[in-house]
């Protein structure tokens, strides 16, 4: 059967697995926007194509499955980069389709003509220009294939509009048929060895530490984490994007380190003598200095990247598989041997947690940014999916939430995207719609995508944005509060703000304000009961820091805050 | 002490990839972001036409080698990436050399030629195009050799190479 390649765009689409995407149209992506009309293929209309790049962002980062969009050629696919960036940074599996000039225009500086080809090369796992009808069914199982194996990521498409138009004989490609000559990014690593050097150390060790990052999501070995820690004695702490491996009232659990981390749980790497990074890779935000970086540990790296092994810092021990699997493996081993139960070092470590305990200052008079986090929490037990911007509300709601479940905390890690908030959080709520999904954001991130709220409006996707605003861009302001003597250059927002509460409504949004702390909790459960989207804006402490703090490339004996 | 300098040396890269569009962007891109200065790259097919060997010769220090090798390695069109050795691979390049040459300075400048087994491609009244393949120390020698006379003009395709296959084994 001869199909119009908009068509098998279609056909591909459903063939795997896709029932959702989002996107913008415009003039060379029409003939596919004319296929989706045709199909009946649910798409979501956003209002700007990053946001529609957020979207399926946040969707593939709840949901574990592909998230994609569309957009057309030129500025389209040019507001696509912020989002793909994202992306790629976090290793989310994503399929970018963009319009593209005809065949015959390409190379003219035709209207709306961008290289986005050329232009996502660094910022994608892979990409396409397809120039020929027939290779665009296995371009799409090649993608998807790409997309979601080994380290995910994005993969752009991009598609000329004449190829859009052409026919072509359509015939489904599976990825297991699709003619990669030797990329394999399920290397079947041999690591049997390893893992017995590992058991070794893991029995040697009075001090170790696992310290498990994104990766532990992405092949969901949350259950393995646990397993492993509870097993060997091993306490747990995590980075930005692997918070929800590991629940945090376990007794074993460290929170989050680095730079806004506790200091009970940077206290620990520093003291390790075993440090087991599973998924993680040693992102600046978590080392600070790396001569300083566990530096009385082994160090065992588990990735199933090659490149990642190595990057940063020297390992004393490297696995390359996916990490599942590992610890899977692991732990049959492990418990074949005696394990110390590590007493002292865990002893230690509680004693380190009374000494640096998490904690603010309540205020009678002055809403504290960290009680509206902690509210959120108490009021949502874990069971909330949230999603943030950039800046200090991320940090707050990173430390101060209660994190229970993987795929519940969706936050721009590696790229720190500023407006990823709304997007995610509206991408979360489409790929859950049984969830309570709560984007807490700050002023500065909010207006970023504000757009985005004629997207939950149309759509009614119940999605609750908090907004911690503070009249900042908070963390810059911070920095400079610390670093650069109280000049605050270009930090102040609040003179510019509109008025959220009035936009939301305007918008169509439900939206409430909160000034006082007594009114917090009645407005935040009023907000959550209601059955679409609410904007609370809450006008909290203008110059809170977010502490415990370790300056950019210092070390635990730096952290301010304590 | 401080960590020293790390050391600067240069490495020819064998790199294998699917034949299509674009893979030279994406090869050469990754070069480019992490740094590396590429000296020549060739590319052209091998005995398979669906597959193209790049080779690369570029400089930089050796830790920062490893990773890039780790990351060309990661590029989904890449097929295998090796790392010649000098001493056990055979590496060519061919230049394409213009001369200026009197006639008094011709027989002298045919007799470098000769000695570097380099063709006479062109003759004018004043000057002599030269071919000449080679290592590329040969090259260099001869265009160190002939600069005296004037060079015009020289167009060098950059390094191709091939792992030797037979084994010498070391002597002690």
């Amino acid at each position: 059967m001869k199909l119009k390649g908009a068509d098998i765009v279609i056909e591909s689409l459903k063939f795997h697995g896709v029932d959702l995407v989002f996107g913008y149209p415009g003039g060379t992506i029409m003939p596919v926007y004319d296929a989706l009309y045709r199909h009946g293929f649910k798409h979501i209309l956003a209002r700007h194509e990053q946001g529609a790049c957020h979207e399926a962002d946040g969707y593939a980062r709840a949901t574990g499955r592909t998230g994609v969009v569309l957009a057309t050629s030129g500025p389209g696919a040019t507001n696509l980069v912020t989002g793909l960036a994202t992306a790629y940074m976090d290793s989310v599996p994503l399929i970018a389709i963009t319009g593209q000039v005809s065949t015959a225009s390409i190379g003219t500086d035709a209207f709306q003509e961008a290289d986005i080809y050329g232009i996502t090369i660094p910022i994608t796992k892979y990409n396409y220009l397809v120039k020929d009808v027939s290779k665009l069914a296995e371009t799409f199982a090649e993608a998807f294939y790409i997309a979601r194996s080994g380290r995910p990521g994005p993969v752009l498409i991009d598609i000329p509009k004449d190829v859009q138009l052409a026919l072509a004989e359509y015939a489904p490609v599976a990825e297991a048929d699709i003619p990669l000559l030797k990329y394999s990014p399920k290397p079947v690593y041999e690591y049997e060895a390893e893992l017995d050097e590992l058991v070794a150390m893991i029995s040697r060790a009075e001090r170790p530490v696992l310290y498990v990052g994104g990766g532990a999501i992405i092949s969901e070995a949350s259950e393995a984490v646990g397993r492993l820690a509870r097993m060997a004695h091993i306490p747990v702490g995590h980075t930005l994007t692997g918070i929800g491996v590991f629940p945090d009232d376990d007794p074993l659990a460290l929170g989050m380190f680095g730079m806004h981390g506790g200091r009970h749980a940077n206290e620990a790497i520093f003291a390790a003598d075993l440090l087991i990074a599973a998924g993680a890779r040693f992102d600046d935000r978590v080392t600070g200095k790396i001569s300083e970086f566990a530096k009385r540990a082994k160090i065992v790296h588990i990735d199933i990247d090659p490149a990642e092994v190595g990057k940063v810092i020297p390992t004393d021990l490297a696995i390359l598989g996916n990490l599942k699997e590992v610890l899977d493996r692991l732990v049959v081993k492990l418990a074949a041997v005696p394990v110390d139960p590590h007493r002292e070092w865990l002893e230690q470590i509680q004693a380190w947690k009374r000494q640096y305990p998490l904690v603010h200052e309540l205020s009678e008079t002055s809403l504290k940014p960290q009680q509206v986090v902690q509210t959120i929490a108490e009021l949502t037990r874990g069971e909330a999916i949230i999603t943030t911007g950039v800046g200090q509300h991320q940090m707050w709601a990173a430390v101060f939430s209660e994190h229970k479940h993987p795929r519940h905390f969706i936050s721009s890690g590696g790229l720190g995207t500023m407006g990823y908030c709304v997007p995610s959080g509206i991408g979360a709520q489409l790929g859950c719609p049984d969830k309570l999904v709560v984007t807490i954001t700050g002023d500065g991130s909010f207006q970023m995508n504000i757009q985005e709220l004629a997207t939950a409006a149309y759509y009614n996707v119940p999605v609750k944005i908090v907004i911690l605003n503070n009249g900042y861009l908070g963390m810059v302001r911070q920095w400079q509060e610390l670093f650069f003597e109280h000049r605050y250059s270009q930090t102040l927002l609040e003179g510019g703000n509109p008025d959220f509460v009035m936009v939301a409504k305007g918008f169509g949004v439900e939206a409430f304000r909160v000034t006082e702390p007594g009114e917090l909790r009645a407005t935040l459960e009023k907000a959550f009961a209601l059955p679409g989207p609410v904007v609370i804006d809450c006008r909290v402490e203008k110059e809170e820091n977010v502490f415990p703090m370790i300056p950019s490339g210092g070390t635990v004996n730096d952290t301010i805050g304590y | 002490m401080a960590n020293p300098e790390p050391e600067i040396k240069q490495y020819t890269l064998s790199i294998l990839v699917r034949n299509h569009a674009g893979v030279l962007s994406h090869v050469a891109g990754l070069f480019a972001r992490r740094g590396y200065n590429i000296e020549s790259i060739t590319a052209g097919i091998t005995e398979r036409p669906d597959v193209t060997r790049i080779t690369i010769v570029v400089t930089g220090d050796h830790k920062i080698m490893e990773q890039v090798l780790k990351q060309c390695q990661k590029l989904v069109d890449v097929i295998n990436v090796s790392s010649l050795k000098y001493n056990e691979s055979v590496t060519r390049e061919l230049a394409i050399i213009a001369v200026t040459a009197r006639p008094e300075s011709r027989s002298s400048i045919i007799e470098i030629a000769g000695v570097f087994h380099a063709k006479v491609v062109d003759m004018a009244e004043d000057a002599i195009i030269l071919e000449v393949v080679g290592n590329a120390r040969h090259i260099d020698s001869i265009i160190q050799l002939l600069s005296p006379f004037g060079i015009e003009t020289i167009a060098r395709t950059g390094v191709v190479a091939l792992a030797y296959r037979s084994r010498i084994p070391p002597i002690n």
